[in-house]
């Protein structure tokens, strides 16, 4: 194995990271946008979706931009100037700081943390904030409400989320998430050794908990009273339009591109390959496929639902990530704690 | 009945004392919010002004009349054909349905009758507007309670069934295809087979919206239980339709009274249910397009042949006299009372819709929800805003 041969300087890494870190967030939510939200649920809608902008559609994502871009910046008057300004970057910045631990191939990671699990879903946690600001500086009724419901409903499934992780750090034995993705293409299961051990097939428990919470960490539809278009009309984007709107509608996606990306990497084995050696250069450049690719698969997931089921109560939703998620994930834990002691 | 109401309120009593005492140091402040006039669930211009402590309605005040299109006035300065075109738009999602009573009332004001063909032609599109109608509200409900893509289902089908009021009236949603004695042509060639075809359509769609939306445990948890509207309030509101029979009260105008229609031609069957809540609202009304689908079908296999058209005279002038006609609308009942003094037109029109009492209840039921139910509520009761305002 040879090292790459070009030695980057420390400001060219930079900018590649910078790049980098801009292709991770805006190409996941781009292309969701895109295949999921226009096309896969145009089909289950029996409609055709976008058809003319460019072949299929497949412009349409750089219409809407453009759209977006061209509208009138409206900043309602009673509004608290500079919070109304500042959530949407809040949010959009949280899920740029979401993908920093997430590794895309042996040293194609943005920041290789020992604890990078726990960062990742604490930095999550700050998209909250910017909510709730949204919600709070638009001095509109129905926007209170969506960012206060926005933040209880927030708040409640952070736990279950941390929680259904706790199973999957318990088994790797590691937080990094780079160590995770090494122990999931190292061990075997129960001996056989043909595809790694994706944490999936011992911690599915620990999947449907991690991807019901994120559907309520994303707001979509089971859990999407927030926003809610058919009582609070868009919760605390209610206000927005524009390019402030495009900035929480990028924010919505690539957060959803994010936690695929935790999904994908904690539970199906993230960038690697079972058959290649993980310290194999040229997954530096096939691992970001990869994972690309098990990201697209949950978020079929995600969007599946979404465009499925009806809407929860707010105190419904409570009740079920007290009542039962966190109950089942408790056991989960205690499970697999025992079973990893025991074997 | 009494000691437990008597208990209740009790309950309540000691309840406010404990919030009461609460309330001194944690002093929350009412907010009043005005759910439309422009919101997307109110379904045009309804507005409720709702008291909120938190996300729990005080109290909630229906305010309507922002699309009063003053349909009963205008009626005194048409003559009484031209009337059809004015009522049509009242419930804009069946329309053919509202002609039908009024035309009634004209004939019985006239003495007299439409040929039978006419008669069974004239059950069967009233059954299609019901068809039209409702399942659009099956499909609307989802979208309520944010499952978007029922609705979608509901207009891909429904458009079935537009095609085939199309096919027959040269309408889509205004048709305007009664006379007053008859109907204006007969059914064109192929009509009959189309339909049958569109009915199976309709009963597929049926069972679509029973895996999706009945089935779903989330609906059942957003709608059972919720807005729950008891036999005895829903008969002094003067509640009417699948909104009184989901409270358990067995009334159908169709079957009801007897009208020169075809409705006691097909065997079909009323549905209620006990429950009185948003579930029992949806699914009575599932039951009724399934209902409305084996009448059209026993309907088109019984059509008799003839005119579709009585003797009337070129100009029509009714003769003075007063009469009230109602009908089992898609909505509930509808009914004119009209009064004519032997003119061309009519002297006075009251129509009595049925949306505007449906929506008259909404005050009492919506006490004490929260938000999100008041949405759902509204949904299930199902008003169109036309048929309030008029």
């Amino acid at each position: 194995m040879t090292t790459l041969a070009v030695v980057i300087p420390y400001w060219g890494q930079s900018i590649l990271r910078s790049l980098g870190v801009a292709a991770a967030v805006l190409l996941p939510a781009g292309t969701a946008v895109y295949v999921y939200l226009f096309k896969m649920v145009s089909f289950m809608q029996s409609r055709l979706g976008p058809m003319e902008a460019g072949p299929y559609g497949s412009m349409q994502l750089f219409a809407e931009v453009g759209k977006f871009l061209q509208k009138e910046d409206l900043i309602p008057r009673g509004a608290d100037r500079r919070i109304f300004k500042l959530a949407p970057i809040v949010v959009v910045a949280t899920v740029f700081l979401v993908y920093v631990p997430i590794p895309f191939g042996p040293f194609a990671v943005f920041g290789s943390y020992d604890t990078g699990i726990f960062l990742a879903l604490a930095v999550s946690s700050i998209s909250v904030l910017g909510i709730l600001m949204a919600g709070w500086s638009s001095a509109n009724k129905y926007s209170l409400m969506g960012g206060l419901r926005a933040a209880g409903q927030l708040l409640a499934y952070e736990l279950p989320m941390v929680l259904a992780v706790v199973g999957v750090v318990i088994q790797a034995g590691t937080l990094n998430l780079q160590g995770i993705v090494a122990a999931q293409h190292s061990e075997k299961i129960f001996g056989w050794g043909g595809i790694g051990y994706p944490y999936v097939v011992t911690q599915f428990v620990g999947l449907a908990v991690f991807l019901i919470a994120a559907q309520a960490e994303l707001t979509q539809t089971p859990f999407d009273m927030p926003i809610a278009e058919s009582e609070l009309v868009a919760g605390y984007m209610t206000e927005y339009s524009g390019f402030r709107f495009l900035l929480f509608f990028i924010g919505e996606f690539a957060a959803a591109g994010a936690f695929a990306a935790l999904a994908s990497t904690l539970f199906l084995g993230g960038w690697a390959l079972p058959w290649v050696s993980l310290s194999n250069h040229w997954m530096n450049v096939v691992g970001p496929l990869v994972l690309f690719t098990k990201m697209m698969l949950v978020m079929f997931v995600i969007f599946w639902v979404r465009f499925t089921y009806p809407r929860l109560r707010e105190d419904q939703l409570q009740r079920f990530a007290w009542k039962v998620l966190i109950p089942i994930t408790l056991a989960n834990i205690v499970v697999t704690a025992v079973v990893k002691v025991v074997f | 009945m009494t000691a437990v109401s008597d208990r209740r309120q009790l309950a309540y009593i000691a309840s406010q004392a404990a919030d009461a005492r609460v309330n001194v140091e944690l002093e929350t402040e009412g907010m009043t919010l005005n759910i439309g006039p422009q919101h997307p669930a109110t379904h045009g211009t309804l507005r409720i002004v709702a008291r909120l402590d938190g996300e729990q309605v005080v109290s909630a005040d229906p305010i309507c009349g922002y699309m009063h299109r003053g349909y009963e006035k205008l009626t005194e300065v048409r003559s009484f054909p031209q009337v059809t075109t004015l009522v049509n738009r009242i419930d804009w999602l069946g329309s053919f349905a509202n002609e039908v009573p009024f035309i009634l009332a004209a004939e019985k004001l006239m003495g007299i009758e439409a040929p039978p063909r006419a008669q069974y032609i004239r059950t069967i599109l009233f059954e299609l507007s019901r068809i039209a109608n409702v399942s659009l509200f099956l499909g609307d409900m989802g979208v309520q309670l944010g499952a978007l893509t029922a609705v979608f289902y509901a207009f891909r089908d429904r458009e079935y069934v537009l095609n085939q009021i199309e096919a027959a009236t040269g309408g889509r949603f205004h048709p305007n295809f009664d006379r007053i004695g008859g109907l204006k042509d007969d059914l064109p060639k192929g009509w009959i087979a189309e339909t049958r075809a569109c009915m199976d359509k309709m009963r597929t769609f049926c069972d679509l919206m029973e895996d999706l939306l009945v089935g779903n445990e989330i609906f059942a948890e957003r709608t059972r239980g919720i807005g729950v509207i008891p036999r005895d309030v829903a008969l002094s509101y003067g509640l009417s339709g699948a909104n009184l029979r989901a409270s358990g009260v067995d009334f159908d105008l169709r079957r009801d009274q007897r009208l020169p229609m075809a409705w006691d031609k097909a065997e079909w069957k009323v549905w209620t249910h006990p429950d009185g809540d948003s579930f029992a609202r949806y699914w009575v009304r599932l039951q009724e397009v399934r209902e409305s689908t084996r009448i059209v079908d026993q309907l088109l296999d019984s059509l008799p042949s003839g005119p579709v058209m009585a003797k009337v005279p070129r100009i029509i002038k009714v003769p003075e006299g007063e009469a009230w006609v109602s009908t089992e609308n898609p909505l509930g009942e509808m009914g004119y009372y009209v009064v004519s003094k032997g003119d061309t037109g009519p002297f006075r029109v009251k129509i009595r819709s049925a949306s505007f009492n449906n929506i008259a209840v909404a005050s009492w039921v919506l006490k004490g929800t929260f938000v999100p139910d008041v949405i759902t509520i509204l949904a299930s009761l199902y008003f169109i805003l036309g048929d309030i305002d008029r």
